[in-house]
């Protein structure tokens, strides 16, 4: 399925993702108050041991980084600009250490146990009459609808192909909506007739 | 909250979720700005949800990011988005979305196209930045100007979105009037 998760069985994979998540805001919260070049290394240096200790698929994650490097660099230039290149340095450096050490928590933790450890939060919306379970069924059924929705589209596409020979049109755009839309009614109606998200066995 | 609203709530959501799976267009005269189809969705789901059940899709999409799913643009994802320069706009997207649903009920006697893209254009644009130009200066430690600068690059595609999401609107409400839920 969609999801960070890298498969594994190390010493953070085994960590309860309550106590993952705990450690991970207190360290931002503690990374934002430090303004020393050195910490950040520091902390730098040990997320960069923490991905090693996954093996070599832990570091091949690095390549977040990749993703991240147009922006990082277009807030260098900002920072070059308005002549403060020495602390942009320092702040993009917090930033990375910031955004590995929350993505740690993302691969090393399957999406069910996350989701599962979040449960409580929605607790409080029984007060108000909703059911706490009502946010996992959305998730359950935006993982579901997603993929779908482009085959809907994909299907098109092909049609599409097919009688003009261009690959895509904007003129897609209708059907997609319509089709897709049209899918979501019976999803709702389905939900319905089996009792509606009270009716789901636990 | 009935369970139909659930579905409209977490299609929208998927919405998103699907529109950041578009590869990233690099326009050249724009200075090869990457520009992502994923605001479309924040966009739509505001002005075809109405103001809370698209805030909520929008929220939906973004605790889905927040769980591990990469379904942010580029395949990114997980709780490290949360933690980059960007996470000001994360913040704006929802807002974003009820402010857009808000205009366009409130616009409810004109007409779709025109409603549509007032209601995108101050949700989608107006409010995201407002959140996303005082969270990178926050997160980037840089002045608000200098913030703005380094975000107005993304506005040319964001006018884009805008216009996609008037055109989606009306043929929608042409061809399937009640999926248009901010209006009925």
């Amino acid at each position: 399925m969609i999801s960070l998760y890298l498969q594994g069985d190390s010493w953070a994979h085994r960590l309860r993702a309550g106590w993952k998540l705990l450690a991970v805001a207190l360290a931002s919260l503690v990374l934002f108050q430090v303004v020393s070049v050195w910490a950040y290394l520091a902390s730098l240096a040990a997320v960069i041991l923490c991905y090693a200790s996954l093996g070599r698929e832990g570091l091949a994650q690095l390549k977040l980084l990749r993703s991240l490097s147009f922006v990082l660099v277009l807030l260098l230039a900002l920072h070059w600009l308005s002549g403060t290149l020495n602390d942009g340095v320092v702040i993009v450096l917090r930033l990375v250490v910031m955004i590995l050490a929350a993505n740690f928590v993302s691969i090393t933790t399957r999406l069910d146990d996350m989701l599962e450890a979040v449960q409580p939060l929605f607790r409080p919306l029984g007060v108000l009459g909703v059911s706490p379970r009502k946010p996992a069924l959305g998730v359950a059924l935006v993982l579901r609808f997603a993929p779908h929705m482009l085959l809907v589209y994909g299907l098109l596409r092909e049609a599409w192909q097919a009688r003009t020979g261009s690959r895509n049109s904007w003129r897609l755009l209708a059907p997609f909506a319509i089709q897709s839309l049209r899918m979501s009614d019976n999803v709702a109606e389905a939900l319905k007739a089996r009792g509606g998200s009270e009716g789901l066995s636990r | 909250m009935a369970d139909r609203s659930l579905v409209h709530i977490a299609f929208y959501a998927a919405l998103i979720a699907a529109l950041g799976l578009v590869p990233p267009v690099s326009i050249a005269f724009l200075g090869g700005v990457p520009i992502t189809a994923q605001t479309l969705g924040v966009m739509l789901a505001g002005v075809m949800l109405g103001p809370v059940r698209g805030a909520l899709a929008v929220l939906l999409f973004l605790f889905l990011v927040a769980l591990g799913a990469p379904l942010l643009a580029g395949g990114r994802g997980g709780l490290g988005v949360f933690m980059g320069p960007s996470v000001g706009f994360l913040v704006g997207w929802p807002v974003g979305a009820l402010v857009a649903g808000w205009v366009m009920q409130s616009t409810r006697e004109m007409n779709v196209l025109v409603s549509a893209a007032i209601a995108a254009a101050v949700g989608g644009i107006l409010v995201v930045y407002a959140f996303g130009i005082p969270g990178v200066a926050i997160m980037a430690g840089l002045s608000l100007p200098k913030a703005a600068l380094g975000s107005a690059i993304y506005i040319p595609g964001d006018l884009v979105k805008v216009v996609l999401t008037a055109l989606i609107a009306q043929t929608v409400a042409r061809g399937l009037p009640g999926a248009v839920l901010s209006r009925s």
